[in-house]
């Protein structure tokens, strides 16, 4: 029998090579996703070392200026290298799954985007390498403190590198957008698209809007601390709460962009777990806007103390963003409520968001009271809201996405009994850590302070924070345990192993290199249940 | 899994120049989102120097009060940029009629004038930073110098995007049928005008 051999049309290439030159969407979002973690890991040995020197009263371990550059960096790497990134990770691996795309609108500039991130990650990291170390001053590198005068190079390496990964944010909005408004597969309307797909098309616009606002100021600081520029110094004519003012104009917004798209996999899932289409769908995506377009009209709360800001308007405003936040809250229990609630990892970490980014909506509803904020202003009861949001939040999501898509991303599944463990270290460890932080907020400890008075009254609070943050560094043993068994000898999944009903489902797992052989007719927000299920599809 | 499909092979959806006609092209929505985004980056700066302005006692201070009638070249400089917009529209027209000579022509033209623009910005530094307005001489001029170097930056980048889309144009791309890049390009490079107009305005007309 004659056989003719086939011939591909492009030579093979190494591993290596594939994944450094490669557009896919699916191969860069799991970059993301490892690039993040990395930075994740990083962060969080930071954050022990904070926790380690603040243990007990007295420098133990680092000095002052030591101890500026751990937190400084800490927030900058969990913020910018993880969260958002780890957040578009997921977006740029799901979302043209999801809406039924071969790949986003530009693979090219995509792969730009995350190729960013990496180098803007070792050049703020390079800040240790340097005279005066790294930056110091804050995530918030407020002027006058982030000014020449006071802060070192560290500090303009850490301009470069945010002003980077907000670059890498603006092209992935740009993406993220055109590829929902244009890709589309037919039947997919707008009002048909996952809630996960429609809290990454409000971030992108999120990110569109305010991330150059933030480019903007860091280049008028960069300016100032270069080129004797006076953009913020009061002495030539500069303004100091400018800087705060644009900063927040971003960083506000940008809060929303480090918790809409973790809403939005807790949406995927809970339905998925309930077996129940998600409660008040268009409800939701009102509520996802809302959130965004309120976001823009908070900056202020921030400065309540400044003195410099009308109070009773951003403080109305910061209470108005509560009721789409509840909103969401009632999606969430109304999906859940008479559901056939199973259990698995995904789910549990899903509600452990609920619980835990419930505290934090409340402990945060506090501080948006002028009086209250005014007690409360860099206090540590501040750092425990925004750990309950962005950790208690933000990551536990993360993870319920971790555990949800890595079957579709390998072709096979996390082990569920390690899973739950870390979930159970995980979740014990982060509130030993942050709930305590509200108590030595209400007396009186300052954030961002290396030492304090052994008569204060906070040493046994400080010291359970310090266990609970090691908790938390122990619960990531039993996650990288079952990453590298599971990459190895995980259990199979299928195409559906969670029988779920967005469109990323109805493919292999993993998908091959354009996504689909056959597009399943798109009818409503849940094809595969109408595919599995053509007696019940009513639309 | 058994499917009931609509067969549907990737290449259908993937973006298709000319099938696409009757909505936005690809390339030209990005460039609209990107637009957006350096709208609100400048928005940033504008707001920082109406918060200087109004904030400072006299503006322009006193010291470059007789500087500032003495931009030689500002005047024919905006003069160019606006005229390269035209000329930019004049080379889209050609190209969607099936001339691409005068695509070519005209786009050449505009990044030709683009460049004149530069040089003549930067004859107007150097005259200001002789009679001693240096990027340092207090906010006056850290902000000018901060506005029009960006806007300065903004025009290298249109002024590149014109080269790829011309060098893509000589090597024989482009045709009345597909012409989303040379569009987009053009876009960029109108939202670079309109912003030195404002621009313009501001440092110019206004004190």
């Amino acid at each position: 029998m004659a056989t003719t051999a086939l011939r591909p049309a492009v030579p093979a290439r190494s591993a290596l090579y594939e994944w450094v030159t490669t557009t896919d969407h699916k191969k860069i979002g799991i970059l993301y996703v490892i690039n993040s973690f990395i930075f994740f890991g990083i962060g969080g040995l930071l954050a022990l070392g904070v926790r380690a020197e603040l243990a007990f009263p007295g420098l133990q371990f680092v000095e002052d200026s030591a101890y500026n550059q751990l937190f400084t960096v800490h927030a900058s790497a969990m913020l910018f290298l993880f969260i958002i990134p780890m957040l578009a990770g997921f977006g740029n691996y799901a979302v043209p799954l999801m809406i039924g795309a071969p790949d986003m609108a530009f693979p090219r500039i995509n792969a730009l985007s995350f190729w960013m991130l990496p180098l803007a990650g070792i050049v703020m990291m390079s800040g240790f390498l340097v005279q005066g170390g790294a930056a110091a001053a804050g995530w918030t590198s407020y002027p006058p403190l982030a000014e020449a005068t006071y802060s070192g190079q560290g500090t303009d390496l850490w301009i470069v590198a945010v002003v980077l990964i907000g670059t890498s944010s603006i092209l992935g909005a740009v993406n993220f957008l055109v590829t929902i408004f244009k890709l589309r597969a037919p039947g997919m309307t707008l009002l048909r698209m996952p809630i996960f797909a429609w809290t990454i098309l409000v971030t992108s616009v999120l990110v569109l809007f305010a991330t150059p606002v933030l480019a903007s100021g860091l280049i008028m600081l960069f300016i100032d601390r270069n080129y004797g520029g006076n953009f913020f110094d009061p002495a030539t004519g500069g303004i100091a709460v400018l800087y705060q003012n644009v900063f927040w104009f971003y960083s506000h917004p940008a809060v929303y962009i480090m918790v809409l798209p973790a809403m939005g996999i807790i949406s995927e899932i809970l339905p998925v777990f309930s077996r129940k289409p998600l409660f008040g769908y268009k409800a939701f995506i009102f509520a996802t806007a809302a959130i965004g377009a309120l976001g823009f009209s908070v900056w202020a709360h921030h400065m309540f103390t400044t003195g410099s800001v009308f109070l009773p308007f951003f403080s109305l405003m910061t209470f108005l963003i509560a009721v789409p936040t509840g909103v969401k809250m009632f999606n969430w229990i109304g999906t859940m409520w008479r559901g056939h609630l199973t259990f698995p990892t995904p789910m549990i970490y899903a509600l452990g968001f609920l619980t835990m980014f419930l505290i934090g909506g409340i402990n945060g509803a506090f501080s948006a009271s002028v009086p209250v904020d005014f007690a409360l202003h860099d206090t540590y009861f501040v750092v425990a809201h925004l750990h309950y949001v962005l950790f208690g939040g933000s990551v536990f999501a993360v993870f319920a996405g971790l555990f949800f898509w890595f079957p579709k991303m390998t072709g096979r599944m996390l082990d569920e009994t390690l899973g739950k463990i870390q979930f159970v270290i995980m979740f014990i460890g982060f509130n030993l850590t942050f709930f305590p932080m509200h108590q030595l907020g209400l007396a009186g400890m300052p954030r961002r302070i290396a030492d304090y008075s052994s008569t204060a009254g906070w040493n046994d609070l400080n010291l359970v924070a310090t266990v609970g943050s090691m908790l938390i560094g122990v619960a990531m043993v039993p996650f990288l345990v079952n990453v590298l068994i599971s990459l190895r000898s995980g259990k199979l999944a299928g195409d559906n192993p969670w029988d779920a009903n967005t469109l990323e489902w109805a493919t292999t797992s993993p998908p091959p290199p354009y996504n689909f052989d056959h597009l399943p007719d798109i009818r409503s927000e849940r094809p595969v249940f109408d595919t599995r299920h053509p007696e019940a599809a009513a639309h | 899994m058994s499917a009931p499909t609509a067969a549907l092979t990737p290449a259908t959806h993937l973006p298709d120049t000319a099938a696409h006609r009757k909505g936005i092209g690809t390339p030209v929505l990005g460039m609209l989102l990107f637009i957006t985004s350096e709208v609100m980056f400048f928005a940033g700066l504008f707001a920082a120097y109406f918060s200087i302005r109004g904030a400072a006692p006299e503006w322009p201070p006193v010291q470059f009060e007789e500087v500032l009638k003495i931009f030689p070249l500002v005047g024919p400089a905006t003069v160019l940029l606006i005229i390269s917009s035209f000329t930019g529209q004049l080379g889209l027209r050609s190209l969607r009629r099936g001339d691409r000579t005068g695509f070519i022509r005209f786009y050449a033209i505009t990044m030709a004038l683009g460049l004149t623009f530069l040089v003549m910005q930067g004859i107007d530094y150097a005259i200001l930073y002789s009679e001693g307005m240096t990027l340092d001489a207090g906010t006056f001029g850290t902000t000018y110098y901060t506005l029009t170097g960006f806007h300065g930056a903004h025009v290298i980048g249109g002024v590149i995007m014109l080269g790829v889309v011309l060098y893509r144009g000589l090597a024989g791309q482009f045709s009345e049928r597909h012409y989303d890049a040379p569009e987009a390009a053009l876009l960029y490079w109108d939202f670079v005008d309109i912003v030195w107009i404002v621009l313009f305005t501001i440092l110019y007309v206004l004190p």
